[in-house]
């Protein structure tokens, strides 16, 4: 596979003028063609190998839990860390809610997004303002949209909470589902609006030329055209939505118990690793919220994979 | 198409247009909200001494945010040192070897590199290097921001390196000059301006994380230049005051979220600039 230079040098050092060749080549280069080669292949490699040292440290180190519990500790209902029970039901129920709460918000508004600017305004003012504000939105650190969640959101859902007549806590699932959803709009809608804007125009036109409207252009012509995309940009932000830890830390509630409706204060995966991984003590316990960590780990993995071969299957139909 | 008056046919086409107006300008309003909440609270404590003093302890009126300035800048130089030249070498890697089978497998990696929550790499390197060493520090903390910079690096170097034309390859080996030479002295600088952003967009992805910082670099209210010791960041701070129940330390968060976003959008701005007036053309 590589034409080896420093084979060849070596090889024309043994010749007549090999002496003179060798030591221009020495002189000039500060590192042989087949050495910077190596060094490329394991750069290239070591990301692999990270990968791969990330998951087998999450495994050796949630190793306690996983032997004293096996897979009970997945539906396990109660989490006390005092009486030495882990069962991570309530977070995975929490983190689901919230997630798919979310995205089911986010949906609706990124759809919208994409086809105001995949469809409608594909240039001008009101095109690069809102493209270069749902950039921004994406660039805003999830400790500020926490921050902002507490002072504005929270009361907001405490009122409404009030307006239903159900406990207003104020903080849970609610709350940390409406500050998600407005974190992965932009993941979403940037995938979308990029499928939607490479909808070839003459399947369009084509549609127009028999008298359709626009609306029923994007229903029947865009959408569809653009069904695995959209799919795609939505499985990469449901994987953004499981892990993130601190905007829903801060409007969650923390409450180890499982949440009863979506007004409940709750915890979610990552939320109760960064709520109680400091103060973990004793090994079953700190090795149990690795186990979370390991359990988040693999299922984001497999969302991003799965909507990595959608955007590759896309791509080779196309 | 089924049969209907193309009156209902119209009246529909505008309300779906006004439809998708109107949730348009909705999800970009809490971006509005975000920065109208941070300016108004925080614009009030934004002073020379916010920025250069300590933080006082509660009581004392007055306080700064200089440790935490400092230990983010600490992390970040730390997070770069690791994450750009295994980064930049990756992304050469990726650009030659587009075939290579292994290529492939690390492409895939990088995906689910950057996949990865950011409190799980938290853990990672909790485990990795605060275990072992037996405390939190900033070693660690930017070991954790270093593996979530890392991916932003090689995908933009390989993006950049693959938009040169292989003639200025060819060029540069039939004039004799090594390939290691070549690469690096021909291929890299052709494509500096799309390094430059990936490092900038790295950094502005890395330089509002708290969820990796929370186990390993910790925070601390002293000001701190040592790397084996636990250092703030701005972050950081701003999420232990802001669920702290003072009011005070709520106006100083506010300031510190302020000097946060204004350094990650001028950030994110000057990557577009350079994109945009440096570009790679050929």
């Amino acid at each position: 596979m590589h034409v080896d230079a420093g084979k060849i040098t070596v090889l024309s050092a043994k010749g007549a003028a090999g002496g003179y060749a060798k030591h221009i080549y020495q002189s000039r280069s500060f590192l042989t063609e087949s050495a910077f080669r190596r060094i490329l292949y394991l750069s290239g490699i070591s990301v692999l190998l990270l990968l791969s040292a990330i998951f087998l440290s999450l495994f050796i180190a949630s190793g306690p839990a996983i032997k004293q519990q096996g897979l009970a500790f997945l539906i396990g209902r109660v989490w006390d860390p005092v009486a030495g029970r882990f069962g991570a039901l309530p977070f995975l129920v929490g983190t689901l809610l919230t997630s798919f709460l979310a995205l089911a918000i986010a949906i609706i508004f990124s759809l919208a997004i994409s086809i105001f600017l995949g469809e409608y305004f594909r240039s001008g003012i009101a095109s690069s303002f809102v493209k270069s504000v749902v950039e921004l939105l994406a660039g805003v650190p999830s400790v500020i949209y926490g921050f902002w969640g507490l002072f504005l959101l929270v009361p907001g859902v405490r009122f409404v909470e009030q307006q239903f007549g159900v406990l207003p806590y104020g903080v849970g699932i609610l709350s940390a589902a409406l500050i998600l959803s407005v974190m992965i709009i932009p993941y979403a809608a940037s995938l979308g609006r990029e499928v939607i804007g490479l909808v070839p125009s003459d399947l369009k036109e084509a549609a127009y030329s028999l008298g359709a409207t626009r609306f029923e252009v994007v229903r029947k012509v865009v959408l569809p055209y653009a069904r695995s995309g959209i799919l795609a940009g939505v499985l990469l932000s449901l994987g953004r939505a499981l892990g993130e830890t601190m905007a829903v830390t801060m409007v969650i509630g923390n409450s180890n118990a499982l949440p009863r409706s979506i007004f409940a204060p709750a915890n979610t995966m990552a939320s109760i690793i960064a709520n109680e991984f400091t103060e973990a003590t004793g090994k079953v316990y700190l090795a149990s919220l690795v186990e979370i960590a390991l359990v988040l780990f693999v299922v984001t993995a497999i969302i991003n994979i799965a909507g990595k071969i959608i955007i590759i299957r896309m791509s080779v139909e196309r | 198409m089924k049969e209907k008056s193309l009156h209902k046919r119209i009246l529909a086409d505008r309300l779906f247009k006004g439809m998708v107006v109107v949730l348009s300008f909705v999800s970009v309003t809490p971006m509005f909200l975000i920065l109208f909440f941070i300016i108004r609270n925080g614009i009030s404590v934004i002073d020379w001494s916010f920025l250069v003093s300590l933080p006082k302890p509660m009581g004392e009126s007055g306080g700064g945010i200089s440790n935490a300035l400092v230990g983010s800048v600490i992390l970040m130089v730390i997070a770069s040192l690791i994450s750009l030249p295994l980064g930049i070498l990756a992304g050469i890697y990726l650009s030659e070897y587009r075939k290579a089978r292994f290529a492939y497998f690390s492409r895939l990696s990088l995906e689910i590199l950057q996949g990865i929550p950011s409190i799980v790499i938290g853990i990672i390197a909790y485990v990795w290097i605060v275990v072992p060493m037996g405390s939190f520090s900033a070693l660690s903390g930017g070991v954790a921001l270093g593996m979530m910079m890392l991916p932003v690096i090689v995908m933009s170097t390989e993006e950049t390196l693959k938009l040169i034309p292989d003639p200025l390859k060819e060029a540069s080996l039939a004039l004799g000059v090594p390939y290691p030479r070549t690469i690096l002295k021909v291929i890299l600088p052709a494509g500096l301006s799309g390094i430059v952003t990936g490092v900038l967009l790295g950094i502005a992805r890395i330089a509002g994380e708290t969820a990796p910082l929370l186990f390993t670099a910790f925070g601390s209210p002293f000001m701190g230049l040592n790397i084996f010791k636990p250092v703030n960041s701005l972050p950081l701070l701003v999420f232990n005051y802001a669920t702290s129940p003072y009011p005070e330390w709520h106006t100083l968060a506010w300031g510190a979220s302020f000097v946060l976003i204004v350094f990650i959008l001028s950030l994110n701005i000057i990557a577009k600039l350079v994109t945009r007036r440096w570009k790679v053309q050929f």
